[in-house]
């Protein structure tokens, strides 16, 4: 191999629309699970549940079609389990006051543990993981028709453009609403927020079980428009490397979204370039990318993070600081 | 919404103390039973199945102590840890880089008779361990990097590395294309204390390091730093304690027994390294770690119950019928019902009563 035809391959790989479809593909479970996690922490409460909620999501909407349910609906009842398991997490960390950090590895062991444990109570002898039909591509009028463009942008599951829409959702909820002004100042200021007669408690309860539910519609995600099956481990750390792009998106929504696909793009990119070096580069160092990847993430952030003033604080009625 | 309030209690009964741990097994334990209903089977009958499976021999037994082992130590780990509030949750990737140390050196590059032997693993090990966690706690203290996600990410990065060093230089030529390193030269082996079963040295010498770990905490001026710095870290500041170097020493053990725990493993059960040398025994650890109430001691009865409760489930799997997640689903319970413990140990929960008076 001559060494410009080599580079030129790897420059190759962004004018593929394929690479520009999986990167939106990759970015969608970490765009629900990135702003699952700011709710959580723009309310003052770090949610590391988020693994084994992703993972407990990815199960049971995956399930719920397995057992007959429709495909929407599916991402409805995973987004109420998650909701539940965020409920639990509430309870202890919001109500109890307990430490967030032990709540949450706990929470995280409890969910995936019991989509586990289900899953084999359900599915025993399965050996081949059963399949669903799951979410298909749909190709939008017009624009996928576009050249290129089209392919890579208008050719999707609509569980892809919900991850789009959910993006705007949340930008408007945190920045336009009043519940959203509750949140961040739950997570800023909430004496000001009691001073106001607005229940801290119940507004990081409230932010805590709506990010658990979009988190496991982003496990949903997985086994219901990526794929089309459950493995176990599937969720693989996405749910780490969320926590980790809230940071560096400095807890914006738009900014999570940037994160998230920047990211997926670099996932999306080292995938193609494995198979252009696979045979010097073994996998596994491709794999680790991602990781790395973060954490290079957070330590660019770090200089600049500004963490909400109230996060890990727990509060207590009638109690001053 | 329910109207209640938390009050600090002024006196908490020693007996109380003591009573908390026993509590939230029995209401993990009885929470789980649920799904041993749902499973068609009895919960009485599924828990004496565990308990025989267990206890009921001297097999069994040795099994259970055998499986204590690495729990006792990556309990340690996280309760030095999580004492000085530095939540490393990296004892899975700590404990892999001390097995990956013990491969290095303990199978054929050195050689030495077996009383040195065995501290030497022990020695690269927890150096391993705590190297790993070094740069991150460096990160954490001198960059503001969240410990809690950094060491989370590099538990990812050391298994690929390990799968990676397993399928290609350090795999064993031996092993018939299964995926596992050479095997630890027999001076590195750690002796069965029990003949014929898999119960090892290593047991005795992680009851040895939870003792001395608990000598470090309790009467050292080193344990009342780490106590100071966790409680209040500005003000152990203004007290003359230097709080990093504090947080520094803190990983490094931390990560140190982490890494022997990866030691034990490999060098005293396996005898050599696998991909699945760690069904998770570091985040177990943290559980291990919670139920003692972070005491070393207590970490000793603990890493037996929960190791028990493991060892259990299996057996308990082949005769019932449900599947062996319950015991992960025991453990995760036991995690969040001590926290209620702790909740009912430090507070009265007061319903109703009156709004407070500004």
């Amino acid at each position: 191999m001559e060494g410009k035809n080599v580079i030129f391959d790897f420059v190759e790989i962004l004018f593929t629309a394929g690479f520009w479809a999986a990167t939106i593909r990759i970015a969608c479970p970490l765009i629900f699970a990135t702003l699952g996690e700011l709710i959580c922490e723009r309310a003052g409460v770090l949610n590391l549940g988020i693994e084994g909620i992703m993972s407990v999501g990815a199960m049971v909407g995956w399930m719920a079609v397995y057992q007959g349910a429709g495909l929407y609906s599916g991402i409805l009842i995973a987004a109420f389990v998650g909701g539940m398991f965020g409920l639990l997490h509430a309870i202890f960390s919001v109500y109890l006051g307990a430490s967030q950090h032990v709540t949450g590895i706990g929470i995280t062991m409890l969910a995936s543990s019991l989509g586990f444990f289900s899953f084999k109570l359900i599915l025993p002898y399965s050996t081949t993981p059963p399949k669903i039909e799951p979410f298909q591509p749909i190709d939008i009028p017009f624009l996928s028709d576009i050249p290129f463009l089209g392919e890579a942008l208008f050719q999707h599951t609509p569980f892809t453009y919900l991850a789009i829409i959910s993006v705007v959702i949340i930008f408007w909820l945190i920045n336009s609403t009043p519940f959203g002004l509750s949140i961040k100042m739950a997570g800023e200021n909430p004496m000001a927020l009691e001073a106001q007669g607005i229940d801290v408690l119940l507004v990081r309860s409230m932010a805590v079980i709506l990010g658990s539910a979009l988190m496991a519609v982003g496990g949903a995600y997985l086994t219901m428009s990526a794929f089309d099956a459950f493995y176990f481990g599937m969720v693989n750390g996405r749910g780490w490397i969320a926590i980790a792009l809230v940071i560096f998106a400095t807890w914006k929504p738009e900014r999570a979204l940037l994160g998230a696909l920047l990211f997926a793009g670099l996932d999306a990119y080292q995938v193609r370039a494995q198979q252009l070096a696979g045979a010097v580069i073994p996998y596994q160092f491709f794999l680790m990318m991602p990781f790395f990847l973060s954490i290079v993430a957070m330590i660019i952030a770090a200089r600049k993070t500004r963490y909400p003033k109230a996060l890990l604080i727990p509060f207590r009625r009638g109690e001053r600081h | 919404m329910i109207n209640f309030r938390l009050e600090q209690r002024e006196y908490v009964s020693p007996w109380l103390v003591f009573l908390a741990p026993i509590g939230a097994i029995i209401f993990s334990l009885m929470i789980a039973s649920i799904l041993i209903v749902l499973a068609d089977v009895s919960p009485l009958e599924s828990y004496i199945k565990l308990f025989v499976g267990a206890f009921g021999s001297k097999n069994a037994i040795a099994e259970t102590l055998a499986r204590a082992t690495p729990l006792i130590l990556t309990g340690l780990a996280a309760a030095i840890a999580f004492r000085a509030k530095f939540w490393n949750i990296g004892a899975e990737g700590q404990l892999y880089a001390g097995a990956l140390a013990v491969t290095f050196f303990g199978t054929g590059l050195i050689e030495l008779p077996s009383f040195l032997m065995i501290p030497f693993l022990f020695l690269v090990g927890a150096l391993a361990g705590g190297l790993l966690l070094l740069p991150l706690v460096l990160l954490r203290n001198y960059y503001k990097v969240d410990e809690v996600v950094t060491t989370l990410l590099t538990n990812f990065i050391i298994v690929l590395l390990v799968g990676y060093l397993l399928e290609g230089p350090w795999k064993d030529p031996m092993s018939l294309g299964w995926p596992q390193g050479a095997s630890v030269i027999d001076e590195g082996v750690l002796p069965q204390i029990i003949p014929r079963t898999r119960l090892h040295l290593g047991f005795i010498i992680s009851i040895f390091i939870a003792l001395t770990i608990w000598l470090v905490l309790s009467r050292t001026i080193l344990g009342f730093k780490i106590k100071a710095v966790g409680i209040n870290p500005s003000a152990s500041h203004h007290a003359g304690i230097p709080v990093i170097r504090t947080i520094i020493i803190v990983a490094l053990l931390s990560g140190g027994m982490a890494g022997m725990a990866g030691v034990t493993e490999t060098a005293g059960l396996k005898g050599y390294l696998t991909l699945d040398l760690s069904p998770g025994f570091g985040y177990a650890g943290i559980a291990v770690a919670m139920l003692a109430g972070l005491n070393p001691i207590g970490i000793i009865f603990s890493g037996i119950f929960l190791a028990s409760i493991y060892v259990g489930a299996d057996a308990m799997s082949r005769a019932m019928d449900v599947p062996t997640y319950l015991a992960d689903v025991i453990v995760a319970l036991t995690v969040l019902s001590v926290l209620i413990s702790i909740i009912i140990l430090q507070f009265r929960i007061v319903f109703g009563g009156q709004k407070r008076d500004i």
